[in-house]
C-alpha cells in the first residue's frame, strides 16, 4: 500500500480539502465526500454571542469522529495571534495537536511573513503542536521549517485562491529534494491538471479549498480533484519516461507495413 | 455592573458570574466553543471555577468554514 504518513497516522488520501466558499452545509459535506480526502481544513473565527441559537455548525457537517479536522490561522497577520488561534483550536478540538499554521504578510498576495511564520512554527512545535506549515516555495526557508520541527512543509503554488497553478515547479522540486517530512502543495491550484503536476513532481499531496468550491459545480470538481491526485502519485510512482526532445520514436512495428512504395 | 470586552466588543454584566453562567445566558451551552481570558486557554473544565472580573478580555471562538 502506498500510505501517506503525516505525524505517525497513516492516511491513504493525499488530497487535502478546505471548508470555506460552500453555498451551505450540505455542499460542503458532499464535495468533502467526493473528494476522498480525509484531513480537512477549519479556521477559527468569533462567535456571535448571545443570538443564533439554532445556527448550525460545520463540526455537524464534518464530524471530528470522521475527519481529521486541520485548524488553520488564515486571517493571522502575526506569529502571537497564529498562535493564539491554534491554542484556542486546540482546545476546541479536545486535545488535537495537528494544525496548519500560515501568517500572512499582505492582504493583497496573501503571501506569507515567512519572519512570523519561523517564529510562531518554532514555539508552536515546543508547545507540542503538529504543525503544517504554509510556507512560501523557497528551499531555505522550507529547510528552516523542517529543522525546527514542522511535521509537513507547504509550500503556496501559486496565490492562494488564485487558480493560477504551478507557477515554479523547479522551487517545489529542490524543496521536495531536500526534505524529510512530507511536502504538500497548498494554494494556487486551480484544475485537476494542476493536482496532477504537483503530484507528478513528487509531492506528497496538495491542499486545496477554492478550486473545488468556486468550481461551476463543486461534487464534480472534487471527483475530478480525486482521480487527478491519484493519477499524479501512480505517474510518480510508475516513472515517467525520458523526454526525448526533438526525437519520434514510432510505438508500432516498423517493419511489414504494406506500403506499394518504400518511403523516402 | 461590570465591563468586559467580548471579541472585541465592550459589554457590560450587571452581576459577577462565572463562566459557565455566562454561557448558559448567552445561548452557547452544548455548542463547541473554545475561550481565551485575558490571553490564556480556560479549559472548560474550569469553566465553573473561573469568575469573570471587571476589565476581563474574553474571546469566543467556533470552528467555521475555511482552506
Amino acid at each position: 500500500m502506498d500510505n501517506f504518513v503525516i505525524a505517525g497516522k497513516t492516511y491513504s488520501s493525499r488530497l487535502l480539502v478546505g471548508t470555506g466558499k460552500y453555498k451551505d452545509f450540505t455542499e460542503t459535506r458532499a464535495a468533502i465526500e467526493a473528494s476522498g480526502a480525509e484531513i480537512v481544513t477549519v479556521a477559527i473565527r468569533r462567535t456571535n454571542i448571545g443570538q443564533n441559537a439554532d445556527e448550525p455548525n460545520l463540526l455537524d457537517s464534518v464530524p471530528p469522529s470522521k475527519y481529521t479536522l486541520l485548524p488553520n490561522t488564515a486571517g493571522c497577520y502575526t506569529g502571537d495571534d497564529a498562535i493564539r488561534t491554534l491554542r484556542l483550536a486546540r482546545e476546541l478540538l479536545d486535545g488535537h495537536s495537528l494544525v496548519k499554521l500560515e501568517v500572512l504578510g499582505d492582504a493583497k498576495t496573501l503571501f506569507p511573513n515567512m519572519m512570523e511564520t519561523l517564529k510562531a512554527a518554532e514555539i508552536l512545535a515546543k508547545e507540542g503542536f503538529d504543525v503544517m506549515v504554509y510556507t512560501s516555495d523557497d528551499p531555505i526557508a522550507a529547510k528552516q521549517l523542517e529543522e525546527i520541527g514542522c511535521v509537513a512543509i507547504m509550500p503556496l503554488a501559486s496565490l492562494i485562491g488564485s487558480g493560477m497553478g504551478i507557477l515554479n515547479p523547479w522551487n517545489l522540486q529542490i524543496i521536495i529534494e531536500n526534505a524529510k517530512v512530507p511536502v504538500l502543495v497548498d494554494a494556487g491550484v486551480g484544475t485537476a491538471s494542476d493536482a496532477t503536476i504537483a503530484l507528478e513532481l513528487g509531492c506528497d499531496g496538495v491542499l486545496m479549498n477554492t478550486a473545488i468550491a468556486a468550481a461551476k459545480n463543486p461534487i464534480l470538481m472534487a471527483s475530478a480533484m480525486r482521480k487527478a491526485v491519484e493519477a499524479g502519485r501512480e505517474a510518480y510512482l510508475a516513472g515517467r519516461m525520458a523526454k526525448k526532445i526533438y526525437t519520434a520514436s514510432p510505438s508500432s512495428p516498423v517493419e511489414g507495413v504494406i506500403a506499394s512504395t518504400k518511403a523516402l | 455592573m461590570i465591563q468586559l470586552t467580548i471579541n472585541g466588543e465592550v459589554r457590560q454584566l450587571h452581576q459577577s458570574m462565572n463562566i459557565e453562567q455566562f454561557i448558559d445566558q448567552n445561548n452557547l451551552q452544548g455548542k463547541r466553543i473554545a475561550i481565551e481570558r485575558n490571553g490564556e486557554i480556560v479549559p472548560r473544565s474550569q469553566y465553573a471555577e473561573q469568575y469573570l472580573i471587571d476589565g476581563d478580555q474574553l474571546e469566543v471562538v467556533v470552528a467555521v468554514g475555511g482552506g
